[in-house]
């Protein structure tokens, strides 16, 4: 099914009585679900972009491509980088924006600006009634009632159809550098990751990739960067050798590579997606006997490739969450993508998604029980 | 402002509930005498009183547990009060309430410049969190104007913004996981020290929902480190659509100033007089401060006054030193108390698009002569946020509900622009009538299907955010149906 328009949307789910599977794109699927494909690619377009006011509303089915292309145009970007998996999830299409809020896609700079839900100011939506409502609307700030566009935000379908979001686009940067340091353990490398974002130099990405670099990122008008990678570089002296690197297209590729995961593309172990604080990711890694770690948001998300249906959260010996990204079929029947929730949040949730989904038949299982 | 009526079951129960709540408050945590609770029969919003049927002040999380499951068992509403600033009535008891203050819960619980958070409890104000890290030169982002007294619970409530939220986002932004009581009693842990959700955002639905779905007592935010400097700049424009455009222009080219305030010539004129802060009398003055380094700070200056030469600004005027700067932002930081001093005021908080901002303020202009009520118009322009503060009489007869009809106007115009009822200072009792103008029933009813979970008898925090005749059926009827 791939309505067209919100209405033939909300014809469309209040008229079903068996589960769908709600996609976008489909290049985030976290493995099968059950029931008759939903799109929202013909929910299509952009309806408004204010460069100046840092605006852009557009169909949940419009693709990251158009809307990046848009953006390209006034010189703008949405900063917080939404990861393309397709490579590392083995999935095709063209990811939507619908797609990007739904699973609140967030990159590198989720450290530095946020994570795709402190980017969207709106969204309309179709519940598992076929009902239509709006949350936030087009502006910067906004408290007007409960916040439902974060409750949507990483929802991924279950409580309702996205048909459009409104997001907060930011400027491009002048320029960018990236400092790296080599042959740092994970316990030395989350401490230097520490001490950059701890200090006032406005780091935007810090990662250990999967060669044991520590990478920095800086960015923005060309005197202050290299002011700032100075600065940066006498902080982390202690931590070994840095070095600075300053081609364009040599820092894109190396974030673009750390954001995507891209270095787990064709590996044959269950891929996994951690978070936790920085800190405890060195002991974490210590006790979960991985084939290789990445480390973003400087040590709080390790993407973790598994041994095959070794579960992951039964290692896990500190507090935060782990999501199954990757695995084969078997691997998804045996073990709940998401991380289960404390008994308390797992009856509110399920109580949330009754609500708004009552026939039961958005992603049913994906995220948890319904109540 | 209508109220619901007050329970005659709970008003007849006091003895009782006082009684079982001292099984377990200490006595000087129960305020029951007349004379005391009027201490807390209003918030900022001072223009509606109702004296609450007890306070309550708390010293732990397993207290607020305890109170809770009483006066769920004996369905009592419960009016969660921070430090009481908020300018919507957020607190406002009702006769048969009573009111939870977390003041005497503001303990730092956990430092942690590594992992850069902070965990405290939430009676803690907001701008001691900042002095709890101010040794390491770390700071909490979030600055409402009233950060001085007003608490992190009542934050977290309101989802507030301030001054600088234009670089650094709002409270929500910045809280990383609470401690929580839900009204039946039970303890939650939402979110932690790490950065996203592993299920539904919870987190992200209870900042902002003003106090209705749980009593926060805890909480872990974001710490950053100081930046190495901040200057800010003052430019006179001789109309609003001029410094509008001016706004719009710094924003698109890149540059991320933390702070962008508008004051409009009324403002300026009153603050002159009042602060005597040497400001340029003009149609509209601008403050924008950016922060780094010396050369940094002096590179963004150059980019912004070569934008601002474009636009003709009548003065643009950089702070040399200290004191300079602090002559800027003190017309900005004394507009509030200036334009008090020349009458009762009432201040509004909606929200439009950049691009709206002189045909808003031009029909501001109209319905001041209209409604034969001055206006003065302060506030956050980067993000669109207006403050325009309607100048009223409070002895007048008739003058509050003038303004409050005037102020109903204004807050249309702002929706109809493409913006919204409230940018940072909540709905409340104040903006609860008027939540039709923005949402439709379906859109109100998806609100009120997470209160209802949340809240099932609808006893927190009653009377707000929604409508009235709403809400009082939602919470008669629970009631009714035990």
């Amino acid at each position: 099914m791939e309505p067209t328009s919100e209405a033939e949307l909300a014809d469309l789910i209040s008229s079903a009585k068996a589960p769908l599977c709600i996609r976008g794109g489909g290049t985030r699927l976290l493995g099968p679900i059950e029931g008759e494909v939903l799109e929202t690619s013909g929910l299509q377009g952009i309806s408004l972009y204010e460069s100046g006011a840092l605006t852009m509303v557009a169909g949940a089915g419009t693709t990251l491509d158009e809307i990046g292309a848009a953006l390209k145009a006034e010189n703008q970007r949405l900063a917080f980088e939404p990861p393309d998996l397709r490579d590392v999830l083995g999935t095709t299409g063209a990811s939507t924006i619908g797609g990007v809020a739904a699973s609140n896609a967030s990159g590198s700079r989720r450290i530095s600006v946020g994570a795709c839900r402190d980017f969207m100011l709106g969204v309309r939506f179709v519940d598992g009634a076929g009902i239509v409502a709006k949350n936030g609307g087009r502006v910067m700030k906004n408290v007007t009632g409960y916040d439902l566009v974060k409750l949507m935000s990483g929802a991924f379908g279950t409580l309702g159809v996205l048909s459009e979001v409104s997001l907060k686009v930011m400027p491009k940067v002048e320029m960018q550098l990236c400092l790296r340091i080599e042959g740092l353990n994970a316990k030395q490398a989350v401490a230097a990751m520490s001490a950059a974002l701890g200090s006032p130099f406005e780091v935007s990405g810090a990662a250990q990739a999967l060669d044991g670099a520590v990478v920095l990122r800086l960015e923005g008008f060309d005197a202050s960067v290299r002011y700032r990678a100075d600065k940066l570089t006498q902080v982390l002296a202690g931590f070994g050798t840095v070095e600075m690197l300053d081609d364009q297209a040599q820092c894109d590729t190396l974030w673009r590579d750390i954001r995507d995961a891209r270095g787990f593309t064709g590996s044959t172990g269950d891929l996994w997606r951690v978070s936790v604080k920085p800190s405890d990711a060195p002991e974490l890694i210590d006790t979960l006997g991985a084939h290789a770690v990445l480390l973003d948001w400087g040590g709080g998300l390790m993407w973790v490739d598994m041994p095959k249906r070794a579960d992951l959260r039964a290692r896990m010996s500190v507090p935060g969450h782990a999501t199954l990204m990757r695995s084969d079929d078997k691997g998804f029947e045996q073990v709940a993508r998401f991380h289960p929730e404390a008994a308390p949040l797992a009856k509110i949730s399920a109580e949330l998604r009754a609500r708004f989904d009552p026939k039961g038949i958005l992603n049913p299982g994906l995220m948890g029980d319904v109540a | 402002m209508d109220m619901p009526r007050p329970d005659p079951i709970v008003l007849s129960r006091k003895s009782e509930l006082v009684a079982r709540l001292l099984t377990v408050l200490p006595q000087d945590a129960v305020i029951e005498d007349e004379m005391e609770t009027r201490a807390y029969e209003c918030d900022a919003l001072t223009a509606y009183k109702c004296p609450p049927l007890l306070a309550v002040l708390p010293r732990s999380t397993a207290e607020v547990s305890d109170v809770l499951r009483i006066c769920y068992d004996m369905n009592v509403p419960v009016v969660p009060r921070g430090s009481g600033t908020s300018l919507a009535g957020g607190a406002l008891p009702t006769a048969d309430c009573v009111i939870l203050g977390v003041a005497r819960m503001n303990d730092v619980l956990e430092t942690d410049y590594t992992n850069r958070v902070i965990r405290v409890q939430s009676g803690r104000t907001n701008l001691s969190v900042s002095g709890a890290v101010a040794e390491e030169d770390f700071f909490y982002a979030p600055d409402p104007s009233s950060q001085l007294a007003c608490a992190i619970a009542g934050n977290i409530a309101m989802n507030s913004g301030g001054a600088h939220c234009l670089k650094y986002g709002v409270t929500t932004n910045n809280l990383l996981g609470v401690t929580m009581v839900m009204m039946d009693g039970e303890i939650v842990e939402i979110g932690g020290a790490h950065l996203d959700s592993g299920g539904l955002d919870l987190l992200g639905i209870i900042c902002g929902s003003e106090g209705q779905l749980g009593v926060v007592t805890e909480a872990t935010l974001r710490i950053l480190h100081k930046p190495e400097g901040a200057r800010p700049v003052l430019v006179g424009f001789d109309s609003n659509e001029v410094a509008g455009a001016c706004v719009s222009d710094i924003i698109q080219a890149g540059v991320l100033p933390v702070a962008i305030e508008f004051m409009d010539r009324r403002v300026t004129e009153v603050v002159e007089n009042y602060a005597h802060a040497g400001y340029p009398l003009c149609e509209a003055v601008l403050i924008i401060e950016v922060e780094g380094s010396e050369a940094e700070i002096d590179a963004q200056l150059a980019l912004i006054r070569e934008i601002a030469e474009r636009h003709n600004p009548i003065e643009f005027r950089e702070a040399k030193d200290a004191d300079e700067a602090s002559r800027i932002w003190l017309g900005r930081k004394s507009a509030f108390g200036a334009m008090g001093q020349i009458n009762d005021y009432m201040c509004l908080d909606g929200t439009i698009p950049v691009s709206s901002l002189p045909m808003v303020l031009r029909r501001i202009g109209e319905l001041s002569k209209e409604y034969g009520l001055d206006v003065g118009n302060v506030f956050h322009a980067g993000d669109g946020n207006m403050h325009p503060l309607i100048l009223f009489d409070a002895n007048k007869d008739g003058d509050l509900e003038l303004c409050e009809a005037m102020g109903a106007e204004i807050l249309k115009l702002c929706v109809e622009a493409g913006g919204c009822l409230t940018g940072e200072h909540g709905v409340g009792i104040e903006k609860r009538d008027l939540m039709g103008y923005q949402y439709k029933p379906a859109d109100l009813d998806a609100q009120m299907a997470v209160k209802d979970i949340f809240d099932p008898k609808w006893l927190l925090n009653p009377a707000k955010v929604f409508p009235l005749d709403v809400s009082d059926a939602k919470r008669s009827a629970q009631i009714a149906a035990e």
